[in-house]
């Protein structure tokens, strides 16, 4: 969990929700964002990598399951732009292949964080009380523990493929949200609409899913972003562990720590790639999570 | 604050219980549970069901966690068949020295994060602002392990200025060589400086906007005085919360660094173990880091209670956490 979850973990508890969403109104935080020039930059940023993985591979031919020892580690030139690894794959062509993986797992394991912390976050929120007390003190106890020593653990017990990526993550993550989500329902229950259906019979799900959540949409959206941006440096940290996919998948946080070791040699080509394309998605998905911030009128310190 | 620090303790114990029972529930996660984790995997299903009598595992679980429980509490957390040793002597040995490099590294990390995010607000919107926003930007965005191993390229590998590998040996063997420690704290300070100086930045932000730095100015107070005395001081009492809880954080990148430097702490040792599959040791470090972040969370609210007074301590919807 990075710092960015952990101050918004702070605000669950600190500012019982913010409902910037209402604030804004309606369609207004679309033409805030826009405005934003370096969410827009993020998210173009975003695009033009998610295109380049899953399209590139359509225009740029490469073998991305033999292994070829007699061509590794050769340096760029003609025909292979970024040179080649290791074990012989076109650089170029795996930068494509590894995005994809990250990219799936990053999405993959924000959405699972994020659904179940809503749930979460938002049953214990409206329900209050006693129910809540014990369903935020499990929150308090996951979160006590590092989520790279549990993921150290869950990756001996199950051998990672890109689901088991996804899920793992995803079920390491979803605190946050819910304390983000749980804050927010926790100031919107007594709101006159919500008394209101409560009053008309309205059943406690639906209230929870037509009030609650769709009111919280705004912190929804902004933690989604940020979850993304944390579980791609996640990934790449376990890889870095030895606890990432199993070749000849990979991604580009493998890509990084397998060139890591040629780091001495010279090779620059095996490390720059993979590791700037990391940084740049990265800091892509925080610029958009802080412009969506912005345009939801969130506290900086909270969301 | 008696009915404060009471409830907030009781709030601690529960969720202590809780990472017991999370970590007894991890053992019973494995394929042939805790025998399977303390004979290893070469253990036959034979063996494994003459383990579990001899041991009451064939008991209810809610017996067996009592008795798991109770050796935890004298502190007994199973011992490592793969080092030959008690956890509990593993975890005495190694916890000293990744606090020390967790410690000095956040210490560092505070003191130049807050005049650095102070700086930041007060020159907001201009040319150094950015600058020093982007770098930070950048550097939370990028791996730890990938930050530790482009200090060594440099600072080691070219410059031979200091050494890429960590002290090893006993915690006072690790002060002989204060040179070689100097990248692995420099690796956490750095990925930390990162994200606090964001945070401190906007807390800052926060405060100036706020009536009494109006009324401080308009009375003519100095600037200086205004950010030291007034801003300052309210815009930090959060942080000493966001240190409680940024723990779990700092000792995932403790984690990764000391891997990357062989640095001899719990992080390394729980890395270990987990390759070796050495699971009494790796849910020892889960356990023993689990209870020192609880403790240090309430810790930071207590500091926060007693340093900030307007903290409300009972009652309000905001602090019922």
């Amino acid at each position: 969990m990075s710092l960015e979850n952990v101050t918004a973990a702070l605000s669950g508890e600190e500012h019982a929700g913010q409902a910037g969403a209402e604030a804004a109104g309606g369609r207004l935080w679309l033409r805030a964002f826009a405005g934003n020039r370096l969410a827009v930059a993020g998210l173009a940023v975003v695009i033009l990598l998610t295109l380049f993985s899953f399209i590139g591979p359509l225009l740029y031919h490469t073998d991305q399951i033999h292994t070829r020892l007699s061509l590794e580690t050769l340096a760029p030139g003609a025909g292979r732009p970024l040179g080649t690894d290791n074990v012989g794959y076109d650089q170029l062509g795996r930068l494509m292949v590894g995005g994809q993986t990250t990219l799936e797992v990053a999405f993959g394991a924000a959405a699972v964080a994020v659904v179940l912390g809503v749930l979460w976050g938002s049953a214990a929120g409206y329900l209050g009380g006693l129910v809540d007390g014990l369903m935020m003190r499990i929150v308090d106890a996951l979160l006590a523990i590092p989520a790279l020593l549990l993921l150290l653990f869950l990756a001996t017990v199950f051998r990672p493929t890109v689901l088991i990526l996804i899920i793992v993550v995803g079920l390491t993550a979803w605190l946050v949200p819910a304390r983000l989500v749980r804050g927010e329902a926790l100031s919107l229950r007594n709101r006159e609409y919500v008394l209101a259906a409560r009053t008309m019979g309205v059943r406690t799900p639906t209230i929870i899913f037509r009030h609650i959540v769709t009111n919280s949409i705004g912190t929804i959206l902004v933690n989604a972003t940020f979850q993304v941006a944390d579980a791609i440096l996640v990934v790449a940290a376990l890889s870095f562990l030895g606890l990432g996919i199993a070749p000849p998948a990979t991604n580009w946080g493998a890509m990084l720590s397998d060139g890591l070791n040629y780091t001495y040699s010279g090779y620059w080509w095996l490390t720059y790639p993979p590791g700037i394309a990391i940084v740049l998605t990265v800091v892509a998905f925080n610029l958009i999570g802080d412009g969506l911030r912005d345009a939801f009128g969130l506290d900086a310190r909270r969301a | 604050m008696i009915r404060f620090l009471s409830r907030r303790c009781s709030q601690a114990v529960i969720v202590l219980l809780l990472v017991s029972i999370i970590v007894f529930g991890l053992t019973r996660l494995l394929p042939g549970g805790p025998a399977r984790a303390i004979l290893g995997v070469h253990a036959t299903p034979t063996n494994i069901a003459a383990f579990n009598r001899e041991n009451g595992l064939d008991s209810p679980l809610p017996a067996q966690y009592w008795h798991w429980l109770s050796g935890v509490l004298t502190g007994n957390f199973g011992f490592s068949y793969v080092l030959n040793q008690p956890v509990s002597s593993l975890l005495a040995q190694r916890l000293p020295k990744t606090a020390f490099l967790a410690g000095v590294s956040v210490l560092l990390a505070v003191l130049i994060a807050v005049p650095l995010g102070l700086y930041q607000a007060v020159r907001r919107g201009r040319a150094d602002d950015y600058a020093v926003t982007t770098v930070t930007f950048v550097l939370y965005s990028t791996p730890a392990f990938w930050v530790a191993l482009l200090l060594i390229d440099v600072l080691a590998v070219r410059l031979h200025v200091f050494p890429a590998e960590a002290p090893q040996g006993s915690f006072s063997a690790i002060f002989s060589d204060p040179g070689a420690l100097v990248l692995p704290v420099a690796t956490i300070t750095l990925v930390s400086i990162a994200a606090f100086s964001r945070y401190i930045r906007s807390s800052v932000l926060d405060e100036l906007a706020q009536d009494y730095v109006r009324m401080a100015r308009s009375k003519g107070a100095r600037r200086r005085v205004i950010l030291t005395r007034h801003v300052l001081r309210n815009a930090l009492s959060p942080v000493v919360t966001l240190l409680g809880l940024s723990l779990p954080f700092i000792l995932s990148g403790t984690l990764i660094t000391e891997q990357v430097f062989n640095y001899p702490g719990v992080g390394l040792l729980a890395f270990n173990a987990a390759v070796a599959q050495d699971y009494p040791v790796l849910l020892g470090v889960v356990l023993v880091v689990g209870i020192g972040t609880v403790v240090g969370s309430l810790l930071a609210d207590i500091g926060y209670a007693l340093l900030d007074p307007r903290v409300h301590y009972a009652g309000d919807a905001g602090s019922a956490r």
